[in-house]
């Protein structure tokens, strides 16, 4: 009846995981009961889980990353202080719990942090800049939100049923075939990914589209705003690398579940094209969640330095040319695996290679600052800590692209401090800019300055302290994913590095304080005109939070930086453009779609899991049907009265008109 | 979807397959008739060279494969309409795009995968190290 699932699958005997799940799940009924009590689940279900507004998507996106970031960063703390306390010692996690808990960090920062974060900050974003009403497939955007949740649930899942994987954040074979992982692990793992990774595709799909095809009139390519741009190039990686990872876990999946033999000792198989294949899709993949942090920090730093960005031609030209190299330094992954030195050789030049655009944009966003006034904001903290910290990621990743030194130090701490260096400077600050940058515009009000300044300083500071000594014990030999070591040489390394861990838990903290204090004094740092940043692109030219249409008339665009233009014409005349004719417009309608397949397809992945096969074909059966009902759907649309848009507009135009006559008495006195 | 037709007015020269302007399908099946005669004829031959000794043995796989390259151009060109006019730039790029991963991703594996046993010593010698 209930497959492979016991009593037995529950950890009765392992107090860390079933506390914490017991935290994790007290805390979720807490919500719910909330939720439930207040009565907010009609409001809850009809205007954000069935929304398909991008703007609603693109929050619970960010709002599903910085939970998951919490979950990820206790697997750090976890992981940090073992190695702390582990000298000589067993530390206070067993080697399988401890295998599990670094398997789920990467598992998780990679693909349910950095992923959402970084797509939640494209759907918020991006048709905003464009000038657009929506993205080009607005119930499919659901639809992949839903299913990345599907996947971060199954992941955690895990942490109370059964167990996850213990192979690292990349399932490597033969440890994670059937013969050597014979528990659950590996299995979600593989389901959360698949899921998971259909949602990725399909918004891949989408951006592609929305980029190319929904714009503004005027919005030709060279004005497109640069987030846009690397937006773009980030959804064409995600459609040329994501199904190699897809078919790739599935050949993984076949072995594991109907005995093939892709990736086994035996029988024909070879465990290295596991390594080819899944290398091809990962290194992509690192540009796929670097791009669009490099289109925010073009946006912050051209913002506050009061300029237009500098050479934007050249970082489109850097930005293409990292997307197509993306697919040609794969093998620098594996360089120590048995390969010759002729394709050695050509790999570690490549990987040179594609150093230089992101040198390019480096110079490109100092170019920018030079002779600019620029204001210190939360937001260009994190610029200019991305700036110095991945100049230095960027140079390790260089030293560590020439295969000799690749063979001192793969698969060591140095390593880890090269990837995090990059993922946490590059990505992270740059998904903490955007946070910054874009709150006010979705929702109204400012987060405080002072407390994001202090979470700024302690995830900068915090970031050496945990990461250089890593790149020390790295040199001196360290491996990676040690659970106990009796070096003593290394440990006072380990402890200054769990000293670094806790001072990014202050960091966190502060955010979830500035988080906390903003919706408290939420009136005084109302946005009143919309525009809190003096911002150069669309989206600050419409009200915070933006309307569901977004715009009451399509804005005519005519030159690079449309809103900035707009807005200098205005200050000179000191008056705005004569009210527009309003027209009625139609926004898509909401649709549980979304909601529902991801309902089946959490069932059909924890039925996968534990072969209950019966469930399994249940959910699919649940999930095509959901499809066929929103297939013979009659109406597609709502429609928003020419009243209405005219009377949310006027209030807008009302509130920059304030602005400007506020300018205007303070340039008097 | 009409926010997106709307939108696409003042990109008339970029339309994705199958957006087609109304009463522009009047020629549409003439093109797909073609294809199929083509397609079919295509097929029918590849069959028959399979097993003929009109042409020299050796060189049938040769054949065989010229005639598939033919069998991708007559889809692309009449079921996905894939033309040179500036109406499928996108189409032509998208193409161009999946052609490049494909080839960098199978090459790469094949001449990766070749190479991989490289700096291993030759198997006897293992055999040997292990008795």
């Amino acid at each position: 009846m209930f497959g492979r699932l016991t009593w037995t699958a529950i950890p009765f005997d392992q107090p860390i995981p079933l506390a914490a799940g017991g935290v994790v799940g007290l805390v979720l009924a807490c919500v719910l009961g909330l939720i439930v009590v207040k009565g907010w689940l009609p409001y809850l279900w009809r205007e954000w889980i069935t929304s398909v507004d991008h703007k609603r998507v693109g929050i619970m996106y960010t709002v599903l990353a910085l939970v998951m970031l919490l979950r990820g960063f206790s697997d750090a703390i976890l992981m940090r202080s073992q190695q702390a306390l582990a000298f000589k010692a067993p530390g206070y996690l067993p080697p399988e719990h401890y295998d599990q808990v670094f398997s789920a960090h990467g598992t998780l920062m990679i693909f349910f942090v950095a992923m959402p974060f970084m797509i939640g900050m494209m759907n918020f974003v991006v048709p905003l800049q464009l000038g657009a009403r929506d993205v080009a497939f607005p119930t499919l955007n659901s639809v992949s939100f839903w299913l990345t949740a599907t996947g971060a649930l199954l992941v955690n899942i895990s942490l109370v049923v059964g167990e996850f994987s213990r192979t690292g954040w990349l399932p490597y074979p033969p440890l994670s075939e059937l013969t050597y992982s014979p528990g659950v692990g590996p299995d979600y793992y593989l389901w959360a990914l698949q899921i998971s990774g259909v949602g990725t595709l399909m918004t891949g799909v989408n951006f592609v589209t929305t980029v190319l095809k929904v714009h503004a009139p005027g919005m030709t390519y060279m004005r497109m705003p640069m987030f846009c741009w690397t937006t773009l190039a980030s959804s064409l990686l995600i459609v040329g690398a994501f199904p190699i990872l897809t078919a790739t876990l599935a050949m993984l999946i076949l072995d594991r579940y109907l005995d093939f033999h892709f990736f086994t000792n035996d029988g024909g198989g070879n465990v290295m094209m596991f390594m080819n294949l899944i290398w091809a899709w990962g290194h992509p993949e690192v540009y796929i969640l670097i791009l669009p942090a490099f289109g925010i920090f073009s946006e912050v730093v051209s913002t506050f330095s009061r300029k237009p960005l500098f050479g934007y031609r050249s970082m489109v030209m850097a930005t293409m040319v990292i997307f197509v190299l993306a697919f040609t330094v794969w093998l620098h992954h594996f360089f120590t695996m048995g390969a010759g030195a002729d394709v050695n050789a050509i790999f570690g030049i490549m990987s040179m290679i594609i150093a230089v655009p992101t040198g390019v944009k480096v110079f490109n966003w100092l170019f920018t600052m030079y002779g600019g006034r620029v204001v210190y904001s939360t937001p260009m903290l994190f610029a200019l800590g991305f700036m110095v910290t991945f100049v230095v990621g960027g140079m390790t990743g260089v030293l560590l692209a020439v295969p000799p030194a690749d063979f001192v130090l793969h698969n060591s701490l140095f390593l880890v401090a090269h990837f995090h260096n990059v993922v946490i400077g590059g990505v992270l600050f740059g998904a903490f800019a955007g946070y910054n940058y874009w709150f006010p515009k979705a929702f109204g009000f400012r987060l405080h300055e002072g407390l994001g300044k202090a979470s700024f300083w302690c995830w900068f500071v915090g970031f050496y302290v945990a990461f250089v000594p890593l790149y020390v014990v790295g040199l001196m030999g360290m491996t990676r994913r040690m659970q106990h070591y009796d070096v003593p040489a290394w440990h006072p390394w380990l402890l200054l590095a769990a000293v670094g861990a806790l001072i990014i838990l202050a960091g966190i903290l502060l955010m979830v304080a500035q988080l906390y204090v903003s919706i408290r004094q939420r009136v005084a740092l109302r946005d009143q005109s919309g525009d809190p940043w003096d911002g150069r692109s669309l989206e600050w030219a419409t009200s915070s939070p933006p309307p569901a249409f977004n715009f009451a008339v399509l804005p005519n665009i005519e030159g690079e930086e449309p809103y900035w233009g707009v807005k200098e014409c205005a200050r000179k005349q000191m008056h705005l453009d004569n009210e527009p004719r309003y027209e009625e417009v139609e926004v898509p309608r909401n649709s549980p779609t979304g909601f529902v397949c991801a309902f089946f397809a959490t069932f059909l992945g924890f039925a996968l899991i534990w072969h209950i096969w019966w469930l399994a074909a249940v959910s699919t059966l649940g999930a095509a049907a959901t499809f066929v009902a929103f297939a013979w759907r009659d109406r597609v649309e709502d429609i928003i009265s020419a009243e209405e848009v005219g009377r949310i507009d006027r209030a807008n135009r009302r509130a920059r008109m304030e602005a400007l006559t506020r300018m205007q008495t303070q340039a008097a006195e | 979807m009409s926010d997106l037709e709307r939108l696409s007015d003042c990109h008339e020269t970029d339309r994705a397959p199958g957006d087609q302007l109304r009463g522009e399908f009047s020629d549409g099946p003439k093109s797909y008739v073609i294809g199929l005669a083509l397609a079919s004829l295509l097929t029918v031959t590849s069959f028959y060279v399979s097993r003929t000794s009109l042409v020299w043995t050796p060189s049938i796989p040769v054949a065989l494969s010229v005639l598939a390259v033919a069998q991708m151009g007559v889809h692309l060109v009449f079921f996905l309409h894939i033309s040179s006019g500036p109406d499928s730039t996108n189409n032509v790029m998208a193409l161009a795009f999946g052609i490049l991963i494909v080839f960098l991703l199978i090459a790469g594996s094949l001449w990766i995968m070749s190479h991989l046993n490289h700096s291993m010593p030759p198997m006897e010698k293992v055999i040997q190290m292990q008795r």
